[in-house]
């Protein structure tokens, strides 16, 4: 009895984080059932999952965007822009991918830095300062590819990272080992690191969840990442876009969740006059932010060029706003200091399913658009009216 | 009719976890002045908010009776549309607007479809006649200064005829020259029939105007006194709102030991650009180890300027002179400078720039100094915890648990936080900017004695107070300031609230 007390209790508290992964898997299951399970298999997810590769990459920097109370609307066409530079350093000029990569990079970053100088230290609003950054670099973009068109790029190294997956050791009966392994080792690394945050707790005399519940979230969080993996070792296993976007969440969330610079970015969203007084520089965190929000923008459009083989003029239309909506779902405040990245990537995960099973279910592109509208008004207003009660 | 114009019955309010309001009963008198007092969490506020239909009908229990009929307020347009209209200590006047087009915000003055501005402003006069405002109603609200906007607030009241206002703690941000016309006008309103409900920690004003004083404490009603027929002094209210009788408010340090000079500010100037003024004029003062300083004057004198400009400037002041920390020569380009040079600066207003309200207590505590828990860059989360829950139990902050959103505790307890995270700071020096505004008397003697006992363990205080008081209480020397200067130095042995007085109003 005391158990099922327990599970409802975790439940009512975490009502709020728990929904996206709930909304989620509900989403999921509609799909699955609605395509006779074609949602489901290794091939549609693999494909969906290298879908949010873009998109997820960007609304992970746009979460500490608007937890800073700001808003980049210049990611789109940076992205763009950054895609068909790569492109043409690629094919006229033959740099070599590493090089062509760190330029986009840096270049990216700069340019982050550049609207955090112009938002921090010369005070113009966020909107205005990025919403002129979205034209000069829409317009940018026209002229890198107004004389080609489509820029389509032959090497096969750069759209690896857009297409390909990682090698493998042995391939039995087309279940993909490597991946298989990878998953096996996230599966004990998971386990061994909730059970030290246990033990440490423990030490230190502080409430922990029982026993019984603590076997059973393990086993539960496990039996995902164990599927996810089954799933995706089925096709070609783990993508090179896949390692890519685990490799940047895990080290956001790190940041965010465990160092001192991430609670100051927080703290400068929940109150910007409170943080100064304690001692934070709040336009160094204002870069910070927009710079990690330029360099994400240059991954985004590295991933999206990789994906297509190609810059083409329209590159980038749009990115900023599923970044946005995509942050929103994931429940981050627009009234500033709340919102956690694992959240966005979940909420950029709920818009590619909903495209990817609309269009598996063969739903017009003017019903999906209100469809995406809808979900998107509807996690807003959930995330609302739980915040309230939890006053 | 009843002789009661509001009778609230049984009035029972839970929050997750917490019951705010147990079976509480309180009955105005028509035409009265009836003050409600009670430490902070006590439920006063909760009250009113349950009468105002901030709370609506549903998530309460018990009857409100105005008017000899039930009230079901769904929503605060309910309750003013009976004519119950409150002004709370935030006020809620647009800063942009005008005077006039704040008065009639809500209820325009309507020719056909459009506002009649003529007529508005005509009105606003007349509003503004009554509260004694002699101000052009086209000013912006902006311009005027809190004890005018309070007034303003009333006029607004008065606009959309009133017949119960309740203030909640209306003089807390005025000083004693507003403070005295404010209570001198509740009491002409009430001449005109206005019905008024006052909250206040000042009990001296309190027995000032009171009519009837209802006390709460801990969400129950303990009584409800009547001027007329009870002798009612400060101390038995204090008896009633703490249960028991505190005999001295400031408590006394037996053992005084001043050493060195831990702060001194020598020749310190500031100009602000944004008010293109002079705001601080040649100021010099310091503080030694083991000593409280309170620093007094009057409201704009320039004492919170003071302490912005010593604490790393964050106004973009442009500032001149020299600031020593245990005898070196320090230069704060920013707080940061000033936290690690050992300075530290409890703020005045402590939602606006005190407090992220949001986060919880703990990383509230740990936000100044958050380095020291840091190990190779990572936050030490378990040790955080424990950090928060010694300060929690050594100052006494009244939370379920440390992981306790900071918003949702008192103001007294949110002080405390506050308190806790600089002194997890580890200062040489604490300045503290009105420590006690808006908290209750028990909570202020807690802190007060917590300032005994950080001076005695060898730290530095600086008062900034308004509360003379308090500044006579707590202070072993007392600056006065005024105008942007210090006026006057006087040793605690010479201090009195005349001498104070004259100083800061020359």
């Amino acid at each position: 009895m005391d158990f099922i007390r327990e599970a409802k209790q975790l439940l009512k508290q975490n009502i709020r984080d728990y929904g996206m992964y709930i909304a989620l898997a509900v989403i999921m299951l509609i799909f699955t059932i609605r395509t006779g399970g074609l949602f489901i298999s290794s091939r549609n997810i693999s494909n969906l999952i290298n879908q949010t590769g873009y998109i997820a990459v960007l609304s992970v920097g746009m979460t500490l965007v608007i937890v800073i109370r700001h808003i980049d609307l210049s990611v789109g066409y940076v992205a763009g822009f950054l895609g068909a530079l790569i492109a043409i350093l690629l094919t006229k000029y033959g740099t070599p991918v590493p090089v062509a990569i760190l330029v986009a990079l840096i270049l990216g970053l700069l340019i982050g830095l550049f609207n955090g100088y112009l938002i921090a230290n010369v005070g113009i609003p966020a909107f205005v300062a990025t919403l002129a950054g979205m034209l000069v670099f829409r317009g940018a973009l026209l002229l890198a590819t107004e004389g080609t068109g489509t820029i389509i790029i032959p090497n096969k190294s750069f759209n690896a990272i857009g297409n390909g997956y990682i090698p493998d050791i042995a391939n039995i009966k087309g279940v993909h080992l490597l991946t298989l392994i990878i998953g096996a080792c996230t599966i004990l690394f998971y386990i061994y690191s909730e059970y030290n945050t246990r033990k440490n707790k423990i030490k230190y005399n502080f409430e922990v969840i029982s026993k019984q519940m603590f076997i059973l979230k393990l086993i539960f969080i496990s039996s995902i990442i164990g599927y996810v993996t089954w799933i995706l070792s089925g096709y070609n296993g783990l993508s090179w876009t896949v390692v890519i976007v685990i490799i940047v969440v895990a080290v956001y969330h790190t940041v965010t969740t465990k160092t001192s610079l991430g609670r100051h970015i927080y703290a400068v969203g929940g109150n910007p006059e409170a943080a100064k007084l304690s001692g934070i520089d709040v336009s160094k965190i204002t870069l910070i932010v927009f710079g990690s929000m330029g360099l994400l923008a240059a991954l985004s459009g590295i991933l999206y060029t990789a994906r297509l083989q190609s810059a083409t003029t329209t590159a980038g239309t749009l990115f900023e706003l599923d970044a946005i909506a995509a942050a929103y779902v994931g429940g981050v405040s627009a009234a500033g200091g709340v919102g956690k990245v694992t959240g966005s990537i979940v909420g950029a995960l709920v818009m590619s399913s909903l495209i990817n099973g609309m269009n598996l279910m063969g739903v017009g592109i003017s019903y999906q658009y209100i469809i995406r509208g809808a979900v998107l008004a509807a996690a807003v207003i959930f995330d609302v009216k739980t915040r309230n009660k939890s006053k | 009719m009843s002789d009661y114009i509001l009778e609230m019955k049984n009035i029972t309010k839970t929050f997750p976890g917490v019951k705010a309001l147990d079976n509480v009963n309180f009955k105005v008198k028509r035409g009265e002045i009836h003050c409600l007092v009670g430490e902070n969490g006590s439920g006063k506020s909760t009250l009113m908010k349950v009468l105002s239909g901030v709370y609506p009908y549903g998530e309460y229990s018990g009857d409100i009776v105005f008017n000899g009929t039930v009230q079901k307020f769904s929503h605060i347009a309910d309750s003013k549309r009976v004519g119950i209209v409150t002004i709370y200590q935030e006020l809620a006047l647009i800063p942009e607007l005008t005077v006039y087009e704040n008065i009639f915000l809500g209820h325009e003055i309507k020719k056909g479809k459009f506002i009649d501005w003529e007529e508005t402003i005509v009105r606003a006069k007349e509003m503004l006649k009554k509260v004694k405002l002699n101000i052009n109603p086209s000013i912006k609200i902006k311009d005027l200064g809190v004890g005018m906007q309070q007034l303003v607030e009333i006029a607004k009241a008065l606009s959309k005829d009133v017949k119960l206002l309740v203030l909640d703690e209306p003089t807390a941000a005025l000083n004693e020259d507003d403070s005295e016309n404010l209570l001198k006008l509740i009491k002409e309103l009430k001449e005109h029939g206005v019905t008024c409900i006052l909250i206040s920690h000042k009990l001296k004003e309190v027995l000032e105007v009171a009519d009837s004083i209802t006390v709460l404490r801990d969400g129950n009603t303990i009584c409800t006194l009547d001027a007329s027929k009870d002798k009612i002094t400060e101390n038995i209210i204090i008896k009633h709102m703490v249960g028991r009788e505190i005999e001295d408010i400031y408590p006394k340090r037996k053992v005084k030991n001043f050493g060195d000079k831990v702060l001194e500010v020598k020749n310190l100037s500031a100009y602000d650009p944004n008010l293109s003024r002079e705001i601080l004029k040649d100021v010099s003062f310091n503080v030694r180890k083991g000593e409280i300083v309170g620093i007094a004057g009057l409201m704009g004198s320039g004492r919170t300027e003071l302490a912005l400009s010593i604490f790393g400037n964050s106004k973009g002041y442009r500032v001149k002179g020299d600031i020593f920390v245990n005898g070196e020569k320090k230069r704060f380009l920013k707080p940061k400078d000033a936290i690690k040079a050992g300075v530290a600066y409890v703020t005045e207003d402590r939602k606006g720039n005190g407090l992220i309200l949001i986060d919880d207590i703990k990383s509230n505590i740990t936000l100044a100094n958050l380095k020291s828990l840091c190990e190779k860059g990572f936050i030490n989360q378990n040790e955080e915890i424990k950090v928060a829950n010694e300060y929690k139990a050594s100052l006494r902050i009244k939370a379920p648990s440390v992981e306790q959103k900071v918003g949702n505790l008192s103001g007294g307890n949110q002080q405390k936080v506050s308190l806790g995270k600089w002194l997890f700071a580890r200062p040489y020096v604490l300045i503290l900017d009105e420590p006690t505004r808006g908290i209750d008397v028990g909570a202020k003697y807690e802190i007060y004695t917590l300032m005994n006992e950080l001076v005695k363990q060898g730290m530095s205080i600086v008062m900034i107070s308004s509360e003379l008081p308090e500044v006579l209480g707590m202070s072993d020397r007392v600056y006065v300031m005024s105008d942007g200067r210090i006026v006057g130095e006087l040793p605690i042995e010479e201090a009195t609230q005349e001498k104070i007085m004259e100083l800061a109003t020359n």
